[in-house]
């Protein structure tokens, strides 16, 4: 119990304790085009950093639910002749260092199609993260859908997709959105594939189509490696403990959400 | 105190079980008023002939021939494994839904193979309406809502939707409990509303057969009661199948009673009869000693 509140505490303790300093209201209305890393903490902000995470993490959900989900249903409802191979493919896919799928990205888009840094690019190498836990989430939560229903819909004369489609999938429909919230948690910190395809940049960019776009990972390495500074680390951590509050927030949702399933 | 008085009702009890056994079956049998097969207007009902079925390589069921008259109510009987609710599945095609099972044999629905080659499985069900063991009403959709189910899923369209519903749970027995709170979801009902919330919701496609299995054990006596009540409505317009263990239940609500049996191998049908038969003068010996509660 202790052994494993030790780090716990820890991390958080120190997050708190040296991110609330970086913590200002001018963060949420500025991006660092202006600001300098000797600038003081209050000048500048991390708008273009939190705008670029949800831009490229909605992006990647987009991509990445209906994939998961079709890949959880092929696995629990039609159950074909390749459900083993892809259950195998999707655990293997879950191992996958987040660095590969941002070199994966790199090397078969970026390079030789787009040649362009942008947002959409950090959204389809993080969905590479993405589509893994989401798929093995909502297979789990299907999966816990009692088969008496499966039957009742079918003896009702409807046909095997409209039993899934109209009964299987809506009372699944809070274990999916525990699986779409801890697919964001999975990727939401996520800085190497950022790093290697999206640009990350200092100005608000609300185009993933065209142009770097920052986020909140890389606006945290960019503070810590090129700052040097008291009021560049003050930002980093204050950047730390904004991502930290989200994922905690996502996690408790996630958390409520399937308790709440019991009805 | 009230430990030794309860013990005393739990003898009471069983004397009178054993004191009322089995006449009590055959005259509870024999209340019933007999409907004659065919006098409905409801198709010329539901036959089986030869029916086999087999999971993966086991055989648990042989041939099996039973007719079920249109607008009567049938009861299978017998003990555990003999393959009662097997046959059951095979009747609205259900048995499919198990992957590794297989069937031979034909069963006749107004003397039409539901089997036959080219057959649309999603009509029959929907002539062929199922309530199972265990309620099982969608727990996303509110009660109104899962009694109208069946038109969605199966995608049939009906203009007077409201009447409809109040005709279904009327039927089913359950307005006058729900009428004030269809809004509210099937979860919040107890287990017997909740499995005549299940029976409204198959009438609500309109079938002409339903088939139920065991709809009672996993029921106290008074919704058992009350469904019982429901069975005997539903049979002045549909045909009836009811698989259960309880034979004061068969003796209550069936016309005609067929008693299954499994020496280890594939299950067969012993005899079938009027139910007042089957309780009080059964010619097989293996069905008397079943129904008087000998073994089983």
């Amino acid at each position: 119990m202790t052994m494993t509140l030790i780090p716990i505490v820890s991390i958080v303790s120190t997050v708190v304790l040296k991110g609330y300093k970086g913590i200002h209201f001018g963060m949420f209305t500025n991006d660092m085009t202006l600001a300098s890393v000797n600038d003081p903490v209050q000048a500048g902000g991390l708008l273009h950093a939190l705008v670029g995470t949800i831009l490229m993490v909605g992006g990647a959900l987009i991509i990445s639910f209906p994939i998961g989900l079709l890949t959880a249903l092929y696995l629990t409802e039609i159950r074909g002749k390749l459900a083993r191979p892809i259950k195998f493919l999707v655990q293997a896919m879950s191992g996958v260092p987040s660095i590969v799928a941002g070199l994966f990205i790199l090397s078969i888009l970026v390079i030789p199609v787009t040649q362009e840094l942008t947002g959409l690019m950090g959204s389809l190498a993080l969905s590479i993260l993405m589509i893994p836990t989401i798929a093995r989430t909502a297979e789990e939560m299907l999966l816990l859908i009692p088969n008496e229903l499966r039957e009742a819909g079918v003896a009702l004369g409807a046909t095997q997709w409209r039993t899934v489609s109209g009964v299987v999938v809506p009372a699944a429909k809070s274990g999916l959105v525990t699986a779409v919230i801890l697919g964001i948690a999975r990727i939401i910190g996520e800085t190497a594939p950022i790093l290697l395809v999206s640009g990350g940049a200092d100005a608000l960019n609300f185009n993933p189509m065209s142009g770097p776009m920052g986020s909140l990972p890389f606006y945290i390495w960019k503070a810590f490696l090129t700052g040097g500074t008291e009021e560049a680390y003050a930002r980093a951590w204050g950047g730390m403990l904004i991502l930290l509050i989200l994922i905690v927030v996502l996690f408790g949702l996630a958390r409520y959400l399937s308790d709440r399933r019991a009805v | 105190m009230t430990v030794t008085e309860n013990s005393n009702n739990d003898n009471n009890m069983e004397k009178k079980m054993q004191t009322t056994k089995p006449s009590s079956l055959a005259s509870v049998a024999g209340n019933r008023e007999q409907r004659v097969p065919g006098t409905n207007l409801l198709g010329t009902g539901l036959e089986t002939r030869g029916v086999h079925a087999w999971f993966g390589t086991k055989h648990v069921l042989s041939d099996i021939s039973l007719d079920f008259a249109a607008g009567t109510v049938t009861a299978l009987i017998g003990p555990s494994g003999c393959g009662k609710s097997t046959y059951l599945r095979t009747l609205n095609r259900m048995h499919e839904f198990i992957p590794t099972a297989a069937l031979a044999g034909e069963v006749l629905l107004d003397g039409k193979d539901i089997y036959a080659p080219g057959t649309d499985v999603t009509k029959i069900r929907l002539r062929v309406g199922m309530v199972f063991q265990k309620p099982n009403p969608f727990p996303s959709m509110t009660i109104g809502e899962n009694v109208l189910s069946g038109l969605k899923l199966a995608q049939l369209k009906r203009s007077n939707t409201d009447e409809l519903l109040e005709s279904c749970l009327q039927r089913a027995g359950l307005w006058s409990e729900v009428k004030d709170r269809l809004g509210e979801h099937g979860g919040a009902l107890s287990g017997g509303q909740q499995q005549r919330l299940c029976i409204a919701r198959a009438l609500a496609v309109e079938p002409q057969v339903l088939l139920m299995d065991e709809p009672c054990s996993a029921l106290d006596p008074g919704s058992t009661f009350r469904i019982e009540q429901t069975i005997s409505e539903l049979a002045k317009s549909m045909t009836i199948v009811i698989v259960t263990h309880n034979m004061q239940q068969a003796a209550r609500v069936a016309d005609y009673t067929a008693f299954f049996l499994s020496d280890g191998g594939p299950g067969v049908m012993i005899e079938t009869a009027p139910t007042s038969k089957i309780f009080s003068s059964p010619t097989d010996k293996r069905t008397e000693d079943y129904v008087t509660g000998r073994f089983g």
